[in-house]
């Protein structure tokens, strides 16, 4: 499927559809959205791209393997969880939240690195999938 | 509403056991698919269809308002998707490759785990 | 930081996997990482105990949210000491894959996976929410499922189908009970749900999500009509991951049945009527199945199949002391079954066969290793004073006073059985004049090994022997434990309290 107009929508939609995943992301708080949506929506700009440009450009794009996401981003959803543990003695997973206004932010608290984690850990393993099945031979 | 949607259910399990019960490893696979949104759906039904805000009392009430939503059935529904995504995708990896080594789709083929050694 | 002390067992899990999962490409790593974690949650689960044996039962609200709103986690001595058993077993099989399993197999994530699958099962133990649960079982099945294929021979990859396959759909009958109870009751919360199926009218539909539990656990249990899964892959994969899974996944199965049926659905005589009647029929197929198998690690799938219809029997019986028997047996039970596959391993490993017509003359070539494996063997059969003989006093027993003759008769004779079956494979293993078996090429024999990875095979064995010794010698401390489990576990109340008290 190496079609021009493919391609050339893909290198415009990669960097918009990551901006989106961000926002569903962020959006997760209050509104339909979260960190496992956001993070499909990521990967499957990844996955658009690799189908306009190919396997190769699109691993080269990322740098590092997919993989490796999957740890960091459950590392960052571990610590989130025990933050209350470590610094208000409540118990695991209990919101910790930091209440003043950020701005494009809201509010931030530890639920928010929660999310965040679950990003990381979903566009990993999709990607991670995905690659692995259009590889294989 | 009701009704349909439990036929519905009905009718996803039928065919995912159906589709389980047949020799061929590819309608294996849909066979747990369709199982799989059966029980979601199965979900959805037992945890009441009503039309609802979100569950969240106003600040200045003790008590619920207005008719809301049971989240607790979407929470689970949505964690249920999640697994069943990630046991699907597995599952398809695992077909191609046994694909790839046994050569066959069938699985009355698959006898090599009852051979004598 | 004390009241949340229960859960640091899964939090530790949780954490090791993380880190080995950072380590992917670098295995010495990982093997001295994964051996030194599970010894540090040894430590941590047997402080657990202990601190749940003297202060009684403790809970720990997730995010704080209270019961029954939020999920709760909750030891009681029944799911801490299966945390400890859990851990034993873990430290055991770490450190005899690092030595048996190769490294084409430990490339592809072993040990980040396997501590995965510790993780669920110590989850899976604490976890006071039905939902919960479900998702530790999930964990669980889905690391299975990756240490079952790892490697992808094709025998692997035909039990992996099959293992699959059956598995996924027992989730599913399971998620269908859940939903099924959620729309009689609207909770989860297994204590909450206690009080709440007790007060429900449609007794029709309470039966029925207690039947779909039943197939649910009882597939992943492995009781009679639901088992064909499992002998038809156990014996697949490296002999380490059939450790784990014969010692710890089916005992899985049995505890949510033993807590389904002692806490929810309590009391239900046509229920006990049909345990009773599969745990005869389970004791009966599993038994007759491993008399006509030759593979050793066959003979030990079936085993486990045959056993667990003891727990089915004492579940059935439902009186206070059945259930001690039952829970004795559980902790033996996983103890002897892990050991039993590294026995097999090992002798693979020796051999290059598991084969009982191939094999012969162990004894007059490794005398001190078949004394060592004598111990796992006859604690299985439970010739006393080992450790498998003192829970059947209990269960034959209560079989006699609520005057169940036909369980009775299915103990008896799969206590025969097995002594049978045991005999045989010491007699063609250990005692047959040896046969030449021809070599393999490129298989790397026990001989062949250095000392330290010698050692590495033998010490999980030795490890898991003593303790088998420990629970036979020291019966009336194991006995003890049990019946306090048994006591709490009939007088459900304590729990509920525990539970609900939101204090």
């Amino acid at each position: 499927m190496k079609t021009i107009i493919l391609r050339t929508a893909s290198n415009y939609l990669l960097p918009v559809l990551l901006l989106f995943s961000i926002f569903i992301l962020l959006r997760g708080h209050y509104l339909p959205g979260g960190g496992f949506v956001g993070g499909l929506i990521a990967a499957i700009a990844f996955v658009l791209h690799s189908f306009a440009n190919g396997l190769k450009n699109t691993k080269s794009l990322l740098r590092f393997h997919p993989g490796f996401l999957m740890p960091t981003g459950l590392a960052l959803s571990f610590f989130s969880g025990l933050s209350p543990m470590i610094f208000a003695g409540d118990p695991f997973m209990t919101g910790l939240w930091y209440h003043g206004h950020v701005p494009v932010l809201g509010s931030i608290g530890s639920a928010m690195f929660f999310d965040m984690g679950v990003y990381l850990v979903v566009v990993g393993v999709t990607l991670t999938i995905i690659f692995t099945i259009s590889e294989a031979p | 509403m009701e009704i349909l949607l439990a036929i519905l259910v009905g009718l996803l399990y039928a065919s995912g056991i159906y589709m389980i019960l047949r020799r061929s490893l590819v309608k294996l696979i849909i066979g747990i698919i369709l199982l799989g949104n059966g029980a979601n759906l199965l979900i959805f039904l037992l945890g009441r269809i009503t039309k609802g805000l979100p569950p969240i009392i106003p600040e200045n009430s003790k008590v619920f308002l207005e008719a809301y939503a049971d989240p607790v059935p979407q929470a689970l529904i949505l964690t249920a998707i999640v697994i069943s995504f990630g046991l699907q995708s597995f599952a398809i990896i695992l077909v191609k490759r046994a694909h790839k080594v046994v050569r066959t789709d069938d699985l009355d083929e698959m006898n090599a785990t009852d051979e004598d050694s | 930081m004390m009241q949340q002390l229960i859960i640091y067992p899964l939090l530790f899990q949780l954490f090791l996997s993380i880190v080995l999962m950072f380590f992917w490409n670098k295995i010495s790593a990982q093997k001295v990482i994964s051996i030194t974690g599970s010894a540090i949650a040894v430590i941590l689960s047997a402080y657990v105990f202990y601190y749940v044996w003297e202060n009684g039962m403790q809970k720990v609200n997730a995010g704080n949210w209270d019961a029954p709103f939020g999920i709760v986690f909750v030891a009681d001595t029944l799911s801490v000491t299966l945390v400890l058993l859990t851990s034993l077993s873990g430290l055991a099989v770490s450190i005899f894959s690092a030595a048996s399993v190769i490294k084409d197999r430990l490339r592809f994530g072993y040990f980040p996976i396997f501590h995965f699958l510790l993780l669920g099962l110590t989850g899976a133990f604490l976890t006071g929410d039905l939902f919960n649960l479900y998702v530790w079982f999930e964990i669980i099945i889905i690391s299975s499922f990756v240490l079952i294929t790892i490697g992808g021979e094709k025998a692997q990859l035909e039990g992996a189908v099959k293992y699959f396959t059956l598995n996924i759909l027992a989730s599913t009958i399971f998620l269908t009970a859940i939903a099924v109870l959620y729309g009689l009751t609207g909770s989860l919360n297994m204590a909450d749900l206690a009080g709440k199926v007790a007060a429900v009218e449609n007794r029709g539909l309470v039966e029925v999500a207690a039947i779909l539990f039943l197939i649910g656990f009882g597939t992943k249990a492995s009781i009679f009509p639901l088992y064909f899964w499992l002998p038809a892959s156990y014996h697949t994969p490296p002999a380490a991951v059939s450790a784990i899974f014969g010692g710890l996944l089916t005992k899985l199965g049995v505890y949510a049945l033993i807590r389904v049926f002692t806490l929810i659905f309590v009391g239900d005589v046509f229920l006990g009527e049909i345990l009773l009647v599969l745990a005869i029929l389970t004791i009966f197929s599993g038994g007759v199945g491993a008399l006509v198998q030759n593979n050793v690690r066959k003979v030990f799938s079936y085993l486990i199949i045959c056993h667990i219809g003891y727990m089915i029997a004492g579940l059935g019986m439902f009186t206070e002391i059945a259930i001690t028997g039952v829970i004795f047996y559980l902790i033996h039970d996983i103890m002897v079954k892990t050991n039993l596959f590294m026995v097999s391993g090992l002798i693979f490993k020796i051999k290059s066969s598991n084969s009982m017509r191939a094999l012969g003359g162990f004894y007059a070539n490794y005398p001190k290793l078949s004394l060592l494996i004598f111990i796992p063997l006859f604690s299985l059969v439970g010739i006393p004073p080992l450790s498998g003989f003192w829970p059947k006093i209990s269960l034959i027993g209560e079989g006699f006073k609520t005057e169940n003759y036909w369980t009775v008769a299915a103990i008896i004779f799969a206590s025969f059985i097995t002594l049978i079956i045991i005999a045989k494979l010491w007699a063609e293993v250990f005692w047959k004049d040896p046969k030449e078996i021809p070599e393999k090429p490129k298989f790397e024999y026990f001989s062949d090994i250095s000392k330290a990875r010698k050692t590495q095979f033998i010490l999980p064995i030795v490890f898991l022997s003593l303790i088998s010794l420990y629970i036979g010698f020291g019966a009336e401390h194991i006995q003890l434990l049990s019946s306090r489990i048994a006591n709490e576990l009939m007088n459900s109340q304590q729990y509920i309290d525990t539970v609900l008290n939101n204090s």
